[in-house]
């Protein structure tokens, strides 16, 4: 697949959030303001990009050179735990504005599928290096857009006429199936009508 | 607090997935039919239920300040062992589960009970508490897995034995089924729908105790 294809593969067709489901509890968490909807998708951008670079290295160099590719799901994890401490302590250090509008969300990132999941996606589905990085990026802009784009929605069902058992999550969910329903026109046949698979 | 309310409250009253709402991902990723439903449940059972005991054996070994970490090489441990013998003993299972089965370790259910019960309760405890709530875990999947392949395929799939073909089909549905259901946006609205009937549900329960 080409790069481009890559790009919009991870951000329009299989969306994180709206078409594979990762990364759905901070999705639903962290989408009730539109200011900490963005400091979250820059949070996960960051952090997909420079995991998919380090996991593809770990296991490039690491694992397969001396066959213990079983190893790859505890290497990952440990890789993105130590990997988020170092990108916290390095934030905090060089740019306290940054660490200011990231910082409370970095912690919750180690644990969420999001970033464990495009590591392995970008193994299973055989990337290589650039490939890996654009994958990580591009899967973590769609989170980006899909987060902010619900709490903009939330924002105007704050005052909306909600009926009180479907109040909070609940209409959550269902705001984003009809996302969802909206980005099921993004699919495989896009990539092919434009040539890029 | 009794053996049997530690056992129990996972089915109902703290169910990982309707009231708690941990662990989204898996629970909406792999439902699309009730075979994948069970596959997944009975994992994340079998390494709620070893890494629940595991902790609760270690936790006056394990120093507090890097708990989480050790807590984390426990859990992605037996991951790999569940990962190893669904690959061997039923490679369909395994194919169908793809991305979803390494994220049981991301899985906030797993780590939350390890945190929130495991480490702080003796070993039967936290090995009751891993038995109910895994059992609440693969019954919720069994339930929005079971409405969304009645609805979006017409039929349900378990597995294959003897005489059995493992598809149970459901005669009107089976002709016209409604595909939504069984891709994402479907997933989307039902979680929607069957949580605001529980939120309803609750309401209504506490209502009647204020009346009592």
């Amino acid at each position: 697949m080409s790069y481009l294809g890559i790009v919009i593969t991870y951000v329009f067709v299989s969306n994180f959030i709206l078409v594979q489901f990762l990364g759905l509890c901070p999705f639903i968490g962290v989408s009730k303001n539109s200011e900490s909807a963005i400091g979250m998708g820059l949070a996960v951008t960051f952090v997909t990009s420079v995991a998919s670079v380090v996991c593809y290295m770990v296991y490039t160099f690491l694992l397969a050179p001396f066959a213990l590719e079983y190893l790859r799901t505890v290497a990952f994890i440990l890789v993105i735990a130590a990997l988020v401490q170092l990108v916290e302590m390095v934030i905090r250090k060089m740019s306290p504005s940054l660490y200011k509008a990231l910082g409370i969300f970095l912690p919750l990132i180690t644990t969420n599928c999001a970033v464990l999941g495009i590591a392995i996606i970008n193994i299973d589905e055989g990337y290589n290096l650039l490939g890996s990085f654009l994958a990580g990026f591009s899967a973590g802009l769609g989170f980006t857009m899909a987060i902010v784009l619900m709490s903009n929605i939330r924002e105007k069902l704050d005052t909306a006429p909600v009926r009180k058992a479907f109040k909070g999550v609940p209409i959550a969910f269902i705001s984003a199936g009809l996302m969802a329903l909206a980005f099921m026109a993004f699919d495989k046949g896009l990539l092919t009508n434009l040539g890029l698979v | 607090m009794s053996h049997k309310y530690e056992l129990t409250k996972g089915i109902f009253k703290e169910n990982p997935v309707f009231i708690i709402m941990l662990g989204m991902c898996p629970t909406l990723g792999v439902t699309t039919q009730v075979s994948n439903a069970i596959g997944m449940g009975g994992s994340v059972l079998f390494v709620l239920l070893c890494s629940n005991i595991m902790i609760s054996l270690l936790r006056k070994v394990i120093p507090d300040s890097i708990r989480i970490p050790a807590y984390i090489v426990i859990i992605a441990s037996f991951v790999t062992i569940v990962e190893m013998v669904l690959h061997a003993f039923v490679p369909s299972v395994f194919d169908a589960l793809g991305v979803y089965l390494p994220l049981i370790v991301v899985n906030c259910i797993i780590l939350g009970r390890a945190e929130a019960f495991a480490n702080k309760n003796t070993v039967l405890d936290s090995a009751l508490d891993a038995i109910g709530m895994g059992i609440g875990f693969t019954l919720s999947l069994i339930l929005i897995a079971s409405i969304r392949e009645v609805f979006g395929a017409g039929q349900i799939t378990l597995f294959a034995m003897g005489n059995f073909s493992g598809v149970i089909k459901i005669p009107v549905l089976n002709g016209y089924p409604i595909r939504i259901m069984t891709l994402a946006p479907g997933a989307l609205l039902l979680m929607g729908f069957l949580k605001a009937f529980f939120e309803f549900n609750t309401a209504r329960k506490a209502k009647k105790e204020a009346k009592v």
